[in-house]
């Protein structure tokens, strides 16, 4: 089985794990397979490296998606029977644009866009800009214009912090109610008990007025487009957990990302959301699953001379050690998937940063055996 | 200009998996050494530093894991209730406050605030007179900082929050705070890169961010687990002429392995001498280690190599 099984019917495939472990890359290679064998299909990400971008002619991607022209992939051989398209996300813009569209008036727009809390928004509060890629990824599956979508997921400090995006914009939406308290004219008197006139009081001496006033605009314009945000931000929610979507969790072979990933995997069980499988990047593969650098050190003495021999057995076993931790950790994931598919990736010779490394990566994630559990 | 283990803070900058943790902790072990009052402070709950000394779960407490060498896991929470009660001056006070829901709200819908609050820790921790008298200062603060984006968001959040919030104690706080990281007597920054093209590249963009957005410079970038040069070219060549001339499939996974080793190697190399032409400061170099996995050993290790570096 490979990932082009595995994906079959899918409409939405979600690239998850923590970072450093080649989910961009991930996420393009899929893409890159996916589309080589006749789809039409979208890729979002986040950050993509620079030279990874250029070398599929994107330089200067913004939040629309483009099309990758046909003859970058002739130039590296590939046949591309579908259509492959890509868009950096920009979690200010793809704001902006829910504004503009739910805005009742240009007043209340303008309001809202000069309002200075606003202005932090996109950039300072944690989980935005994993829910604007959430939220892109939603509008994209409900224009219906892809076979497939896949969403190369921001690099978080944890894996987890992806999922919780939607409740935390709900939890944001929810402090509106905060506009009640903050209305001009409120502080100092004592219409809501003495308990909250002393709260504000406290709140203006730590805060500054300034910041209650500006927190109070800003959800007054916010007013009845917040409703229709956060019941899109359900919506989202149940995208994520639609059987047409699957999670590919993306992970590399040392310690704490297996133990990040097996966490994640949990979690993912206990939101119900749908798991394709599990992928491991920089696999050190190749080296001998039994002998090392002991057992043919004559051998290789023989073969180059004694110092040279000795070297090469010594590098051997290095590695040997190397690999045999990769295989007691990828062994300790594949425990916790419970029959779960996972594939490896070997680790490379040359660093993936371009179309060739790409495609040297899809070879892998698309070969018949590639799912090996 | 001090050297870097003679500032007061110190941040370890890096993305993901680049070994942020293990050079945060080396420099650490390296200025314990050297007698100072050290704190490595985690921003990820991870836990990453204390797990390796066996000594788990430290929280928000300060604590000793070693002869000068302390360790703390900053939790935003914690650090915005701290922060308010020093506000308000009353600890019973600043707990109604912070169990009251319009509070709770202002907390959710306040851009930053929560990430003001847990930098604000780390400047608190780096300050010769503590919040408390029972607190003793340290000489060296040392943060694990995971960089995303531009690399920048947690040392831009108290300039964020400045445009933020106008005027109030807040405000006033946050600006301390910016000055504070921006003076380089002061503050540091050491960026961590591994010797690959992507890694490489961000640590290149992220030095011209630091410069343009925060007047800031890199002080020390380190590059991290450079493969050994085990083999020469003229030793490729030979074991080039025997490969693929014997059976024994060990045999022949020796010699693969070992051109392999050679050539990623020789490609470490060239990351080396690219980040070294593209960056201004010092470039000190960490070699790959074969362990399984990096604990407290291996940490030593790379200590002394960082020793002279700092």
């Amino acid at each position: 089985m490979s990932v082009a099984e595995l994906l079959e019917g899918r409409h939405v495939c979600v690239c998850a794990g923590s970072g450093g472990v080649g989910k961009t890359t991930t996420a393009a290679a899929v893409a890159v397979g996916m589309a080589a064998r006749g789809l039409k299909v979208a890729v979002l990400t986040i950050d993509p490296a620079k030279r990874l971008a250029s070398s599929l002619g994107l330089e200067g991607l913004d939040n629309v998606e483009r099309r990758i022209a046909p003859e970058v992939f002739a130039a590296h051989g590939l046949e591309m029977r579908g259509e492959l398209w890509a868009m950096q996300l920009d979690a200010k813009r793809t704001w902006d644009d829910m504004i503009e569209r739910r805005a009742p008036d240009a007043a209340t727009r303008d309001a809202i866009f000069g309002n200075r809390i606003y202005q932090q928004l996109s950039t300072a509060v944690a989980g935005t800009t994993e829910y604007m890629a959430m939220e892109r990824l939603y509008e994209l599956h409900e224009e219906g214009r892809y076979d497939l979508l896949v969403l190369d997921t921001p690099p978080t400090r944890n894996a987890l912090d992806f999922l919780d995006a939607p409740d935390r914009l709900s939890r944001f939406i929810d402090s509106r109610s905060l506009q009640f308290f903050l209305r001009p004219g409120i502080f100092g008197v004592k219409a809501f008990g003495r308990g909250t006139g002393l709260m504000l009081g406290m709140l203006k001496r730590v805060t500054g007025s300034d910041l209650l006033r500006d927190l109070s605009e800003f959800f007054g314009a916010f007013g009845d487009m917040a409703i229709g945000i956060r019941e899109r931000a359900g919506r989202v929610n149940e995208l994520m957990a639609d059987p047409r979507t699957t999670f590919l969790l993306v992970t590399s072979p040392r310690r704490d990302a297996i133990d990040e990933a097996i966490f994640f995997r949990r979690r993912l069980r206990e939101s119900g959301m749908p798991f394709g499988a599990a992928v491991v990047n920089r696999v050190h593969e190749g080296v001998h699953e039994t002998a090392n650098g002991d057992d043919v050190v004559d051998d290789l003495v023989a073969l180059l001379g004694p110092k040279l021999g000795r070297r090469v057995a010594h590098n051997f076993s290095d590695y040997r050690r190397i690999g045999e931790r990769d295989r007691e950790n990828v062994a300790r994931l594949a425990a916790e998937l419970r029959g779960d598919p996972l594939l490896q990736v070997p680790l490379l010779d040359e660093d993936v940063h371009d179309l060739g490394g790409l495609a040297a990566v899809a070879a892998h994630l698309f070969a018949e055996e590639a799912v090996t559990a | 200009m001090p050297g870097l283990i003679d500032k007061r803070l110190v941040f370890v900058a890096g993305k993901g998996g680049v070994g942020r943790t293990t050079v945060a902790a080396s420099v650490g072990l390296a200025a314990a050494r050297r007698g100072k009052r050290t704190i490595v402070c985690e921003v990820a709950r991870q836990e990453r530093v204390s797990r390796a000394f066996k000594r788990e779960g430290v929280g928000f407490e300060e604590t000793e894991l070693a002869p000068n060498l302390f360790a703390i896991s900053i939790d935003p929470q914690r650090s915005l209730e701290q922060f308010l009660s020093d506000q308000v001056g009353s600890r019973r006070l600043a707990g109604l406050l912070f169990h009251n829901r319009v509070f709770e709200y202002l907390a959710a819908a306040t851009p930053g605030l929560r990430e003001l609050a847990t930098i604000g820790k780390v400047w608190e921790l780096a300050q010769l007179e503590r919040r408390s008298r029972q607190t003793s200062p340290y000489d060296l603060v040392i943060v694990d900082l995971q960089a995303t984006g531009h690399g920048l968001g947690a040392l831009r959040t108290a300039r964020t929050f400045g445009d933020v919030a106008h005027v109030g104690p807040v405000r006033r706080r946050a600006d301390m705070i910016d000055s504070f990281i921006r003076d380089r007597e002061r503050t540091g920054i050491l960026a961590v890169a591994l010797p690959e093209e992507m890694p490489v590249t961000e640590t290149i963009e992220f030095a011209a961010a630091l410069e343009r957005h925060m007047g800031m410079a890199v002080d020390l970038t380190v590059m991290n687990s450079v493969l050994p040069e085990r083999f020469s070219g003229a030793d490729a060549e030979a074991i080039e002429r025997v490969n693929g001339g014997h059976g024994a499939p060990p045999v022949a996974a020796a010699l693969r392995t070992a051109l392999t080793e050679q050539r990623r190697a020789r490609a470490h190399r060239a990351q080396l001498r690219r980040l070294k032409g593209a960056v201004d400061g010092e470039v000190a170099t960490l070699p790959y280690l074969f362990e399984p996995d990096l604990g407290l050993d291996e940490w030593e290790r790379l200590s002394r190599e960082l020793e002279r570096r700092l």
